[in-house]
């Protein structure tokens, strides 16, 4: 199959090696870091009003956490290279370093905080539930079944420091994904060490917008009432860090216009033609500049309830779309354009191949269906009160 | 007064026999050469020092095939070693009596190089094969050790064609 070529390419630039698989890879890691600066919010900041969400991002962040790496494993084609980066760590290396940054992540960060948070959910299901999930609980104890005040004060305390390690985990984990490509110095599109930032407040935006999305579906699918009030303050936070992200994106852009070195016409035109699409009308127009449009007349203007939950979900759809399209343009646009500056190729997208459409549809699917068990396992929902208290509280009792 | 960190007590228990299996899997798997050169198994040099040589060299073809060397000094094909496109054969230079190369399937090898792409500067002669040849091997026209059109050798094949 000839992929159709635009001018001249140098002979390994005609076939993009960088599949939709890691655009997927960003965007997820990116839901990662939102969902769980989100969580913090309301730990370190004591933002109160976002407290029903707490649980739900964290679990998120863990459901997306988990499949994160699918997509580069998948794209290796040799999943048992990636325990390489562990037995034989290349500290040189951006990339082999993204395994200690994961680890780091999920086992100290995300895990942690999640056990300590559950701690006594768990151990009060372990005694109170049979079978199976009875088993999984004991497992999750540890064989530790003290649920004292002072522990659980001792376990609030310890969560607060690791959420307060946890943000610049946080930062770091989707920072480092910046970094990745900000780096790449052969690359003008890529380039920019303004790159990391911009992945970050872009990483905050998605997080945010997909946490205030699944809580909003996730309570109408129980059947309770939206906590309006928790809403209107993840909007709010969604609309200033959109703010900052979209200030940085331009930034960035108008930086490139005024400096306009030598790959600038290249870059312009390739904006212009085979980006139009992706870049100005689906990132730009309908991923940034509406939902901020959206968010900030809610701001202004005084809607009613249902108005103002129409418009969050249509502008979390809209900001989780964008951000999906900030990180296509960024992978698949970078690989566009020849190193010469003198010719485009054309990204040919598989189908049901390793790297193809419907594998991506099925990672992007993966996360929710684990989120599902979470939320099984570990429910999140503040109201739900289906934590009965013992019959007789021990105080210290080990199994 | 550990009572109420128990669970943290156990918690750092599990972390640390992990830790200590990790680096005990680490040092059986590992080889132990690793990193005596860099970040490389040292060992590798020696057993890729230890594998036969497979390729003969241009000056062991010219040895014998000094007719093909004057037939390429006529065309562009002068710079292209042997080997690009016979493959490795030193063990064909070394007992040329029983081990002979196969014969190289034209239609095949040319197209390696000589298919068109548009990655390739336009001055290097190149060709959409299908369209080009429509199947037949190139050294049907063509003499791949100087590959300039032979005239006399399409009008002979040309009129075996029609004889048959």
């Amino acid at each position: 199959m000839q992929i159709p070529v635009e001018g001249f390419m140098y002979p390994n630039e005609v076939e993009l090696q960088w599949s939709v698989l890691i655009v997927l890879y960003p965007f997820i890691t990116g839901l990662v870091a939102g969902a769980f600066i989100l969580a913090s919010l309301e730990r370190v900041f004591r933002v109160d009003a976002v407290k029903p969400t707490y649980r739900l991002a964290l679990l998120t962040a863990l459901s997306f956490l988990l499949v994160a790496p699918l997509p580069l494993q998948l794209h290796l084609g040799h999943p048992g290279r990636s325990f390489e980066m562990y037995l034989t760590p290349h500290s040189s290396s951006a990339m082999a370093m993204f395994g200690f940054v994961y680890l780091w992540y999920l086992m100290a960060v995300l895990l942690l905080e999640i056990w300590l948070d559950y701690r006594r959910d768990i151990v009060v299901k372990s005694e109170t539930s049979s079978g199976v999930t009875r088993f999984i609980y004991r497992v999750l104890t540890f064989g530790s079944n003290v649920i004292s005040e002072r522990s659980l004060r001792i376990d609030e305390r310890l969560g607060y420091f690791i959420t307060l390690i946890g943000i610049p985990s946080a930062f770091l984990l989707h920072g480092y994904v910046g970094f990745i490509f900000g780096s790449v110095k052969a690359n003008p599109w890529w380039s920019s060490p303004l790159m990391p930032i911009v992945f970050i407040f872009s990483a905050m935006v998605s997080g945010i917008a997909a946490v205030m999305l699944l809580y909003m579906l996730s309570t109408r699918l129980r059947g309770r009432n939206v906590e309006i009030g928790c809403l209107d303050k993840i909007a709010q936070y969604l609309l200033y860090t959109f703010l900052i992200d979209f200030s940085l994106e331009m930034l960035d852009l108008i930086h490139r216009i005024y400096e306009a070195d030598e790959s600038f016409r290249s870059l312009d035109f390739m904006v212009h033609t085979r980006l139009w699409m992706s870049q100005v009308i689906v990132q730009i127009l309908l991923g940034t500049v509406a939902p901020i449009a959206l968010l900030g007349l809610t701001q202004v203007l005084k809607f009613t309830e249902v108005v103002r939950k129409r418009i969050y979900a249509l502008a979390g759809c809209l900001t989780v779309v964008g951000i999906f399209a900030m990180r296509w343009n960024v992978v698949i646009g970078g690989q566009l354009f020849s190193k010469s500056f003198l010719g485009y190729t054309t990204y040919k997208m598989g189908f049901a191949t390793r790297e193809g459409l419907l594998t991506a549809i099925a990672l992007m699917i993966l996360p929710f269906g684990i989120l599902w068990i979470l939320v099984k396992l570990l429910p999140p929902w503040p109201d739900s009160g289906s934590i009965p208290a013992l019959v007789t509280p021990p105080a210290h009792r080990t199994s | 007064m550990f009572k109420d960190v128990e669970h943290l007590i156990r918690l750092a228990a599990v972390m640390a026999i992990a830790l200590v299996a990790f680096v005990v899997l680490r040092a059986a798997i590992v080889p132990h050469s690793f990193g005596q050169y860099g970040h490389y198994r040292g060992a590798a040099i020696a057993e890729i020092a230890a594998r036969p040589i497979g390729f003969a060299g241009h000056d062991a073809c010219e040895g014998c095939h000094s007719d093909v060397v004057d037939q390429k000094k006529q065309g562009k094909h002068v710079v292209v070693a042997c080997e690009a496109c016979h493959g490795a054969l030193a063990k064909h230079a070394d007992d040329p009596g029983s081990v002979t190369p196969a014969k190289l399937d034209t239609a095949v090898i040319c197209a390696r190089c000589h298919e068109a792409d548009s990655a390739k500067p336009k001055w290097f002669p190149q060709v959409l094969t299908a369209d080009h040849s429509g199947g037949l091997a190139c050294d049907t026209c063509h003499q791949p050790h100087s590959p300039k059109i032979e005239t006399q050798k399409i009008e002979t094949k040309t009129k075996a064609e029609g004889k048959q």
